[in-house]
């Protein structure tokens, strides 16, 4: 297909998406909302990715998205499981009730 | 507007037209047979009273739908209550679009085939679509604040996905055999005599293909999510009037299409089997249309006849038995598949 | 000209639900956002000329992972949060996010991406899957398998009640 002109674009776009991802983790106190915007992060890397391979012209980005959807979806996972576990300790999702290792 | 460019609009516009205008006919149409058909079966006569043998019941029920009072609990969502049928009838619709009604023809002096967009990866993005699928019933059974639509929400969700997986492997072996994952490419491997239909030569393939659609539907004898007996009416406990309606047409939609597919991916779409029967034009229109009431009546068939499954047995033959059976027989599909190379 | 017409309204769609992702409340509405920021970067991926992964987002991501996330949210009955207490962690986390922005945007117009080779560009299904089968990643595609089955007994071990 023919080159589109806006894979620069794409690729401030998906800056913009991870800096939004990082404003969130900083910003939000719930922890699954923190864990989204993780997800965002990775979506925002996954554009980047994307964007690399079209303008290289070669398939290896792509793979690597494949790759990091897989772990992403791993790292979702594992991660929601460790957050059921929590609240069932403290009974809150509050990122500042977990300040301290004991108990 | 250059030529092309606006004839090619027209186009696409009518063939919208034409499937949605048909789909949602055969929508009205498939509730008044069930009905009946449902009824013959349980020795008892159905809508009898509309109309000649109760044809008029649909357009019946519309109208009495259409005038009910639209009632939202006070503490319900307001925007997931009003998100979820739409949804659910949004995802229904998408996976219309990408699958062909019948034989390529020709007319006007142009090569057409009544299929609004003929994707690369068209079963791919019924697949994505079907996860989509979803959140209608997640919005649903969340947003009424009630605990029986909560439950019935969350159990049909879980019902859903966890039938995705079956169903999405019960195709790979068709796709391995046709080579790719346009539809058109699967229904013409399946040319020829019904020998080489893909029920034939894929048979366990289609058991799990129908099972795993009867549960990503919803339909007897899954229909738990909606367990009239149940959880009062399930996920959609707290609509009403023409919410209420966008959601029973969500699901008779996804039967539809669900049907459409076992008959391009298993039952050789619209070629006859008989190789002396020609398969295009007219004729392909007809064994398609065939077929797609065949399956569509073998829903219908179920329903009268099987109970339901419990929750736990649904899951536990979802993933123990279902998925094993698909998984394996990817395998052996992927073994003759690069034993013969074409 | 349609093509970036498209672009532009997905990849301004995609930066809304973004903020509302970070700003909404309630974890529900985030998570719906979020998947409207998924689908709608799906449909950038398409027109960037991948259908495979532009699919694969929305099978694996939107369709399953957003499913895991709204599963949890329900089931442990998250509340809207409660308004931030303001103050120095705030500050300092707007700080740092602004930052961020600012040096990766200073970074997007330093690289200046070109459009990439006029034609040729394939990624298929098929090309996809003969780079993904072909010695170079096939060992990664086996591992990432194996990091999924431990994920899985990891999350139900994680999850368990204690008996």
């Amino acid at each position: 297909m023919e080159n589109p002109a806006f894979v620069h674009h794409a690729l401030v776009l998906s800056l913009v998406l991870f800096a939004l991802g990082t404003l969130g983790v900083f910003l939000r106190r719930n922890v699954i909302t923190v864990l989204m915007c993780v997800e965002l992060m990775l979506n925002g890397v996954n554009l980047a990715f994307i964007a690399f391979s079209r303008a290289a012209g070669t398939l290896d980005g792509q793979v690597l998205v494949f790759f990091v959807i897989v772990v992403a979806a791993a790292e979702a996972a594992v991660g929601l499981a460790i957050v059921i576990a929590l609240h069932r300790h403290r009974d809150t999702l509050d990122i500042d009730a977990f300040n301290v290792m004991k108990g | 507007m250059s030529g092309p460019l606006l004839e090619e609009l027209i186009i696409v516009f009518l063939k919208v037209a034409l499937v949605i205008g048909a789909l949602l006919g055969l929508f009205a149409l498939m509730t008044w047979i069930e009905r009946r058909a449902l009824a013959f079966m349980q020795f008892r006569l159905g809508p009898n009273r509309t109309g000649p043998f109760g044809i008029l019941q649909p357009i019946a029920d519309g109208i009495k739908l259409f005038f009910k009072e639209e009632v939202m609990p006070a503490a319900a969502n307001k925007w997931a209550f009003l998100a979820a049928p739409v949804v659910a009838v949004t995802t229904a619709l998408l996976a219309i679009a990408v699958v062909p009604y019948g034989p390529p023809f020709t007319a006007f002096g142009r090569h057409l085939q009544i299929q609004i967009a003929d994707l690369e990866v068209g079963l791919l993005f019924i697949f994505a679509v079907n996860a989509l699928g979803v959140y209608g019933t997640v919005l649903a059974g969340w947003a009424a604040n009630n605990k029986y639509a909560l439950l019935g929400g969350l159990r049909s969700s879980a019902q859903m996905f966890s039938y995705e997986l079956a169903l999405g492997l019960s195709w790979v072996g068709v796709i391995m055999r046709a080579g790719s994952f346009r539809i058109g490419d699967i229904v013409e491997t399946q040319a020829g005599s019904v020998l080489s239909w893909n029920v034939v030569v894929q048979f366990p393939a289609f058991l799990v293909y129908f099972v795993a659609a009867t549960a990503e539907v919803a339909r007897i004898p899954f229909d738990l999510p909606e367990g009239e007996t149940e959880l009062v009416a399930g996920f959609h406990t707290e609509y009403s009037s023409m919410r209420f309606a966008l959601m029973q047409m969500a699901e008779y939609i996804n039967m539809i299409t669900v049907s459409v597919l076992a008959t391009h991916l298993f039952l050789g779409g619209w070629h006859s089997g008989i190789p002396g029967l020609p398969s295009s034009g007219l004729y392909g229109f007809t064994w398609f249309g065939l077929k797609v009431g065949f399956i569509l009546f073998v829903f219908i068939w179920l329903r009268g006849t099987l109970p339901r499954f419990r929750y736990d047995q649904l899951m536990h033959f979802g993933w123990k038995v279902l998925i094993p059976v698909a998984a394996v027989w990817t395998f052996v599909a992927a073994a003759v598949v690069t034993l013969n190379p074409r | 000209m349609m093509d970036a017409a498209v672009f532009y309204a997905f990849a301004a769609l995609a930066v809304l639900s973004a903020l509302v992702v970070i700003a909404q409340r309630n974890p529900f509405y985030s998570a719906f956002a979020l998947i409207v920021t998924l689908c709608s970067l799906s449909v950038i991926f398409a027109l960037l000329g991948s259908p495979f992964i532009a699919v694969l987002q929305v099978i694996v991501y939107a369709g399953a992972i957003m499913v895991l996330f709204l599963f949890v949210i329900m089931l442990l009955n998250v509340r809207r949060e409660d308004a931030g207490k303001g103050g120095a962690r705030t500050m300092g986390g707007i700080a740092t996010g602004l930052v961020v922005l600012l040096v990766l945007q200073v970074g997007a117009v330093l690289v200046r991406l070109q459009p990439g080779p006029a034609t040729g560009f394939d990624a298929s299904t098929k090309k996809m899957a003969q780079v993904l089968f072909s010695p170079q990643f096939l060992y990664v595609f086996e591992a990432t398998s194996i990091l999924i089955l431990a994920a899985l007994v990891g999350a139900v071990a994680l999850a368990k009640k204690e008996p």
